[in-house]
């Protein structure tokens, strides 16, 4: 029996999502473009979907745009909102080093591109410093970019403050919040931002479908080049399968947000507290009271993280570390890096990430394993230096 | 029995998977990163790249056994890479591959793989390794064509107890066949003959983007101590080379000696390579313990040599002197010097 805690990394299909995705697979084929009986159909799914999508968020549905994913959202608000700035002269981008490289390396690209760019530290809370935004930001700054919440520690970010300070310089706000949508309320207008960035695999819904919330008013120039779909702001004939589903995924959401999030997080307490508890030297990485309900990033020092995420993985137990490079290597987390943590500690991390499925039962097969595991690991490889904290 | 499978992507790595899973145990499928493989760095050489880990991760799938990569970068980098250009730097000829085998596969992934609980590492070695009471025999692959124990001459017993060369009883056209059956994905694919981190074999120009004052011009000269060239860096130039040379002269001359530290190639006519004797260090007695007297073996002196009689003299704890029967061309400082007994690996050590 296999125990899941990656739900960062994505989660299974809920099965409503599946049945609804089935049936518009096999019943609504038509291209919502198309003008007669089976366009209709399609367009109304399509419809339906935008204004899910919408409640969850607190928008209108007109400002949802459906794309590919999180990492293309990402990309049409950067290089869309840099872009539209052109005109205004402005050419100065601020974003934090926690990002998702889908942010990272879309500003970086901006930056070859004759923008700059100032990407702020952190600390070891791994939650921003308004007043190092309020430093960074000038006269010249197009954009701002910070996440509503990380993926690897899970620390929330004060969007409402941070949009404030970009918007008395008249900068625009954009935030990823593909790890919040579905664990903490997410509510665009409250947070006061002109941007933000939806993935719908984050919640229960399918692969290859997100949507960027662009706030009425704010002008976008389009990343990709084509037909006139999503009012012009992102061309291709719609993924209506992907896109029912992650609309059926956001009402689910959205219905029982509040009910798994007190349960995720009395769960997520229970893992975190056992483990510090049974194991020694380790260290919770991020500002606990300050997550979403469902992630803990734990250093176990003296144990490469590597080894011990495919250990766990020999047990059954799906865990996480840093980012995937493309030949499947681990690299130390860039987040944790960005926290100032030192990377023998960085390379000693493992996110638990729990999600829907999670028991009890499943906290504790963990407990129960992992000691073992961990003594195993430390036992046979030499201490690394800097190991004792 | 929990074994780690070593797997370069290749051929022979991924048939000794195979045959190990088939045989009942838990078989876990390790490959190593061993360079940076992301996009825009200088593309490495002939194994283990990218491409290599993936046909690496679909044998291991089609075989139904789980994969994950290591990250073994800097373990590479200081204990092969870096030796691998101090060597030639002083004018020696280093054997990567064993150090690799010594201090990555069977020392650094064999940690890893202990502490996934792990009782061994097996590779796709053309070796053999027999238990005879107490203590661990190496002997050469049955393949004399493909032999590679003469790579893994410095593994130490506790090595050798958790080594598994499932191959080494094997031909390699057998293991071809055995990959083919099996569908394997790699089973038609080319071995890599080359040092697995230097693209095109141009280790030279590996050695001068590593160390570019390596790239510095010296002299060529004959015995007699006359100049009779330039050369652009000791580094370019083996014992018992004769290309490369740019000289013009009534015969062919050969590279005799390169001494680094005058920066100085000598070059001799063939029968100045030919020597009696060589001293090793660094040697390692498979046994654990040197011979008390001395020892008739046959002496490899290279990967394509063959092994050549002599008697081999222990010097302390870990030198050895050996006196070929018959003179020997091409004593290369830097290469190994491995003693055998039969087809029994006794101890190997690098030469002086």
């Amino acid at each position: 029996m296999r125990i899941y805690f990656d739900h960062n990394a994505t989660t299974p299909l809920d099965p409503e999502v599946v049945e609804a995705m089935f049936a518009v697979c096999r019943d609504e084929f038509g291209n919502p473009s198309s003008v007669h009986h089976y366009g209709q159909r399609a367009k109304a799914a399509l419809d339906g979907a935008r204004s899910a999508v919408a409640v969850l968020i607190g928008a209108e549905p007109s400002e949802v745009v459906f794309t590919s994913g999180g990492t293309e959202a990402d990309n049409l608000a950067l290089r869309g909102a840099a872009a539209a700035a052109a005109e205004t002269g402005r050419r100065h981008i601020v974003t934090a080093a926690f990002e998702h490289e889908a942010v990272l390396n879309t500003v970086k690209g901006l930056t070859r591109a004759g923008y700059t760019a100032t990407v702020l530290p952190l600390d070891a809370s791994g939650v921003l410093s308004a007043g190092l935004l309020r430093e960074a930001v000038t006269a010249n700054t197009a954009l701002v970019s910070v996440m509503h919440a990380n993926n690897e520690v899970g620390t929330i970010q004060p969007i409402a403050e941070l949009s404030a300070i970009a918007h008395e310089h008249g900068a625009v706000f954009h935030t990823d919040a593909v790890q919040a949508a579905g664990k903490i309320p997410v509510d665009v207008r409250a947070l006061g931002v002109d941007l933000a960035s939806f993935s719908a695999h984050k919640l229960y819904g399918p692969k290859g479908v997100g949507a960027l919330w662009i706030r009425r008013g704010v002008r976008l120039a389009p990343v990709l080049t084509g037909g006139r779909q999503e009012r012009n702001r992102r061309p291709g004939t719609e993924n209506v399968p992907g896109i029912v589903g992650f609309a059926v995924a956001a009402r689910l959401a959205a219905s029982r947000l509040e009910t798994e999030s007190s349960r995720l997080a009395a769960l997520r307490d229970r893992l975190e507290e056992g483990v510090l508890a049974r194991v020694a030297r380790t260290e919770v990485n991020g500002a606990r009271g300050c997550r979403v309900p469902n992630t803990a990033n734990i250093s176990f020092a003296g144990v490469e993280a590597e080894s011990l995420l495919i250990a766990l993985d020999l047990e059954g137990i799906a865990v996480s570390t840093g980012s995937a490079c493309s030949s499947g290597t681990l690299e130390p987390s860039h987040v944790l890096k960005a926290m100032g943590l030192p990377s023998h500690r960085a390379q000693s991390s493992i996110r638990f990430s729990l999600g829907l499925a999670n028991t009890e039962q499943d906290v504790d097969r963990l407990l129960e394993v992992l000691p073992g595991v961990v003594d195993r690991l430390r036992s046979l490889t030499p201490q690394p230096a800097g190991s004792n904290e | 029995m929990r074994i780690v499978a070593a797997m370069s992507g290749g051929v022979d790595s991924s048939v000794a998977a195979a045959l190990l899973a088939e045989a009942g145990h838990e078989v876990i499928g390790l490959s190593m990163q061993l360079y940076d493989q992301r996009e825009g760095r200088v593309s490495f050489g002939s194994c283990c790249t990218l491409d290599d880990l993936h046909d690496a991760r679909r044998v291991a799938a089609a075989i139904g056994i789980p994969h994950y990569i290591l990250n073994l970068e800097r373990q590479f980098d200081e204990q092969v890479i870096d030796n691998f250009v101090r060597e030639y730097r002083r004018g020696r000829t280093p054997l990567p591959c064993a150090r690799c085998n010594s201090e990555l596969k069977f020392d650094a992934l064999l940690e890893r793989a202990r502490g996934l609980g792990a009782d061994a590492v097996a590779t796709g070695h053309y070796a053999r390794v027999e238990r005879r009471d107490a203590r661990y025999a190496l002997r050469r692959g049955l393949d004399a064509a493909k032999d590679q124990s003469y790579f893994l001459f410095s593994l130490t017993q506790p090595q050798l107890a958790r080594a598994l060369f499932p191959l080494g009883s094997l031909t390699k056209p057998h293991v071809r066949a055995l990959a083919r059956e099996r569908g394997l994905p790699v089973a038609d694919k080319r071995d890599s003959h080359e040092i697995c981190f230097v693209s095109n074999d141009d280790y030279a120009a590996f050695i001068a983007r590593r160390a570019p004052d390596s790239e510095r011009a010296g002299l060529i000269m004959d015995t007699d101590g006359r100049v009779v060239g330039r050369h652009q860096g000791v580094h370019h130039f083996t014992i018992g080379q004769r290309k490369g040379l740019h000289l013009s002269a009534g015969r062919p001359l050969y590279v005799t000696a390169i001494d680094a530290g005058l920066n100085t190639v000598v070059v001799g006519p063939r029968e100045r390579l030919a020597r009696n004797s060589l001293a090793a260090s660094g040697v390692n007695w498979i046994a654990g313990t040197p011979p008390s007297s001395p020892l008739r073996a046959a002496v490899q002196i290279r990967s394509r040599h063959v092994a050549a009689s002599a008697t081999v003299r222990a010097e302390g704890v870990s030198g050895a002197a050996v006196e070929f029967d018959e003179p020997q061309s091409a004593i290369t400082p830097g290469q190994a010097a491995v003693f055998y007994v039969d087809d029994e690996v006794i101890g190997g050590g690098w030469i002086d």
